[in-house]
């Protein structure tokens, strides 16, 4: 029985990981693969962690078992490491090198988490670091996140790139397009450094 | 027939779409809501439907319905068929002429509830059938086909999907919706409507003789089905079926159950060809009390005897790791592994802007030594700022707060309760509370919609469901109504009015009822509403920490000083509490 490729998106609520799960669906639909996934909905996300996962040729229950996804695609990167137990031994994280801190720090007065700290911990798993925020805002709006991370991610997934632009064409709202598909294209350049090997992109 | 990636809830209404539904009416609910939003937005809609004020009056209205023949759908989270069970019960009695189907969303682990009930339970005590997808292809199914189920035996069907099928995804094959064409007709029949002892006794009767049917109906239509493989079997329902089926060894038989009740009979033979069975279940042990009824000497392994977890949700993992403690070796199995341990947690927080903080922190001032019973909404999250000390059901902010008004307690009683909760279940509890002599402040968040599951209107928004302008109605009218003699509105990003308003409160005898009102910041925000952001003068600021404290999402601390993010929507009560005066103005729009 062929296995499901298990794909895992992190983040914080309103980054987009609906949207881009959607994405993720929809191409596996456009190449005729079965797919499942499961997300978080509701009040958890007004700025809690949220997750999105998506069995690839998934036949059965929607959840990832922990220790078994293929690729993490995190647009935080404190979410990054908060589920990287879900990675199977040989999967690759592609997680955007910035993170927001979570606000019971500063109530609590507890440490801010620090970004070198938090990278070499990553370092433990086979790691793709992309500036979502940066190359969003070069597509054209900052909100494009989660399409750039999709593009890095790109190389990682068993799915065609023309698939995951085609479902990005029909989901993203009509006005758009040309931001997301710029997005998606900058995204999936600065993935492929990281695919060559040559660490962080 | 095409195939769509649908979430669950989609999936569903879809189902409905292909039946076809004629009416519909539901109350919020996570993981139920989206049903009706989703029918709700469709652009060319034939049937009626509503977001009914809580979910008996939404049950009664689709029995209406079904009464005069309609295929009715009433919506509702799990918790929402406690409010409804009342016109349940008995309407397994009445019967329905019209499909009648009782959507209650289950919520294993209670992701977004406040317990973990089990509605087959209710379909087992009001002895109406029960259907119990595994997958979101068989909710969709299941549901298009409930209505004419319903019509075979006469009976409202509850129809239980569980959190992981309603937000949950999958590719999913769908028909083609059918257009509503009936209308509806009332037929007198006194001895099936009104319920009065000598009609009801009958009735009664009428409905224990149906049971039997049902069951070997569930068989014969495949909801309930078994694949013999082995003299070890595995019964399964809901989504754990499908965690089974992912792991489970072809030598294993197994034995899925889609639909209750289960003919016992069917059962009994079934479970009398294996040496050994093991019940694999979300939430209440219901299969499994079935399974042990009819077991006789085969030994049952399930929730009773520990092998399955009494309490939260399944998973394909967890399955696997029951199996093997039950002696299958499943096909694999996922070794436990631990999360990194020492980061900082991130829960769900009131968003920047929001009406309830201030709110919140001015209570807190006012009434330091105060009790806070509070309800069911977003602002449950003022549980994180110290500002919510009960929470049990719908409306029950203003009854537990009578009822500890009178139990001796001599500090204050601060209620807090949303809109939406109060005209859903808080208006009777404040009628009592009056009438009865309590004292307390009862604050109602007023924010002009039910923000927490997705933002539906509700009678004070001023606009319906589909979309038809209403009146909004006046919740100073109903407090006053109720006899409440002190009743204010104020604007809670004024914090200067709003601190004054509760210290006037403070000293008032009786039930005084303030009224804090601005519009959810999402919605004010998707209606095109822009304030000046603010910013902190780092110049000015003196690292206090005031603003930080008051725990707005926006406001961060970077090199000892407050920085506000452009998270900020401009509420401007930061400004207001700043003791340097360092915060203004004069962001960005």
């Amino acid at each position: 029985m062929k296995q499901s490729f298990d794909v895992l998106m992190v983040g914080v609520g309103g980054q987009g990981i609906i949207l881009a799960s959607n994405i993720v669906g929809e191409a596996c639909l456009a190449e005729g693969r079965s797919v499942k996934g499961a997300e978080t909905h509701g009040m958890a996300q007004r700025g809690g962690s949220v997750e999105g996962h998506i069995r690839i040729d998934g036949k059965y229950g929607p959840l990832i078992p922990p220790g078994s996804a293929r690729l993490i695609i995190a647009f935080d990167m404190l979410e990054a490491l908060r589920y990287a137990h879900f990675l199977a031994p040989d999967g690759t994280i592609v997680s955007n090198c910035h993170f927001l801190v979570p606000p019971a720090v500063f109530m609590q007065g507890g440490a801010v988490p620090d970004r070198a700290d938090i990278q070499k911990r990553l370092e433990a798993w086979s790691l793709c670091l992309v500036d979502a925020d940066s190359l969003a805002s070069e597509a054209g709006s900052p909100l494009s996140q989660n399409v750039v991370m999709l593009g890095a991610a790109s190389w990682f997934m068993p799915l065609r790139s023309e698939s995951l632009l085609g479902a990005i064409e029909r989901l993203v709202p009509q006005k758009t397009v040309e931001i997301n598909r710029v997005a998606f294209d900058l995204g999936r350049k600065a993935g492929s450094s990281c695919r060559e090997g040559k660490g962080k992109a | 027939m095409k195939t769509q990636y649908l979430l669950g809830n989609e999936a569903i209404a879809h189902g409905c779409l292909e039946a076809p539904v004629d009416f519909v009416t539901g109350y919020p609910g996570t993981p139920s809501s989206e049903v009706i939003d989703i029918l709700r937005a469709l652009p060319d809609r034939d049937f009626y439907i509503e977001w009914s004020v809580n979910e008996k009056v939404a049950l009664e209205n689709a029995l209406g319905a079904a009464w005069c023949g309609l295929r009715a759908l009433c919506t509702m989270k799990h918790v929402g068929l406690n409010v409804a069970a009342d016109p349940l019960m008995t309407s397994a009695y009445t019967g329905v002429t019209g499909g009648l189907v009782v959507m209650s969303a289950d919520d294993p682990f209670a992701h977004s509830s406040q317990n973990e009930q089990d509605s087959r339970c209710y379909a087992h005590f009001a002895r109406v059938p029960c259907l119990d997808p595994s997958s979101i292809q068989e909710a969709h199914d299941m549901v298009r086909d409930a209505f004419a189920l319903s019509e075979e035996f006469s009976l409202p069907v509850i129809f239980r999907p569980t959190t992981r099928i309603c937000h949950s995804k999958g590719d999913t094959v769908t028909g083609t919706p059918v257009p509503s064409t009936r209308k509806g007709h009332f037929v007198k029949d006194p001895r099936q409507y009104v319920v009065v002892p000598a009609h009801t006794r009958v009735l009664h009767r009428k409905l224990n003789e149906k049971q039997l049917a049902i069951g070997k109906a569930l068989v014969e239509k495949g909801y309930n089905s078994a694949t013999v493989r082995g003299p070890v079997a595995v019964i399964a329902s809901g989504i754990a079926a499908t965690y089974v089926q992912e792991v489970l060894p072809p030598s294993v038989s197994f034995i899925k159950i889609g639909a209750y009740p289960i003919d016992e009979e069917w059962l009994e033979k079934l479970v009398s060809r294996h040496e050994k069975v093991l019940v694999i279940e979300e939430l209440f042990p219901v299969v499994e009390e079935a399974v042990r009824q009819v077991a006789g000497c085969v030994p049952v392994s399930g929730k009773k005897d520990g092998t399955v977890p009494t309490e939260g949700e399944l998973s394909t993992a967890a399955v696997s790791r029951i199996m093997e403690s039950f002696g299958i070796a499943p096909t694999q199995s996922f070794p436990a592994v631990q999360p990194v341990a020492d980061l900082p947690p991130r829960a769900p927080v009131l968003c920047a802007g929001c009406m309830h903080r201030p709110v919140f922190y001015a209570m807190r001032r006012v009434f330091r030594d105060g009790i806070y019973p509070s309800d069911i909404g977003c602002y449950t999250l003022g549980l994180q700022l110290g500002a919510v000390d009960t929470t049990i059901c719908m409306g029950a902010a203003v009854t537990v707060a009578s009822g500890i008004s009178h139990s001796g307690e001599e500090r204050d009683i601060v209620a807090t309760i949303g809109d939406s909760t109060f005209l859903h279940s808080g208006i009777t509890g404040l009628l009592n509370a009056v009438y009865n002599g309590a004292r307390m402040v009862l604050i109602i968040l007023d924010n002009r919609i039910t923000a927490m599951t997705g933002h539906q209107p509700n009678p004070g928004s001023g606009v319906t469901a589909s979309g038809l302008a209403s009146p909004p109605v006046s919740l100073e009218a109903i407090c006053r109504a109720c006899g409440v003699s002190w009743v204010e509105t104020v604007d809670p990003y004024d914090l200067v009015s709003l601190t004054a308003t509760l210290k006037a409160a403070k000293d008032l005898p009786g039930v005084k009822v303030v009224i804090a009102r601005q519009p959810c910041v999402i919605m004010a925000r998707r209606a095109g509403l822009r304030r000046g952001t603010y910013t902190v003068d780092p110049e000015a600021c003196t690292g206090c920490g005031v603003c930080i404290g008051f725990g707005c999402p926006a406001i961060e601390k970077s090199d000892e000083k407050a920085l506000i993010t452009d998270l900020c929507s401009g509420c401007g009560v930061c400004a207001q509490i700043c003791p340097a005066g360092a915060i203004r103005r004069g962001g960005k729009k």
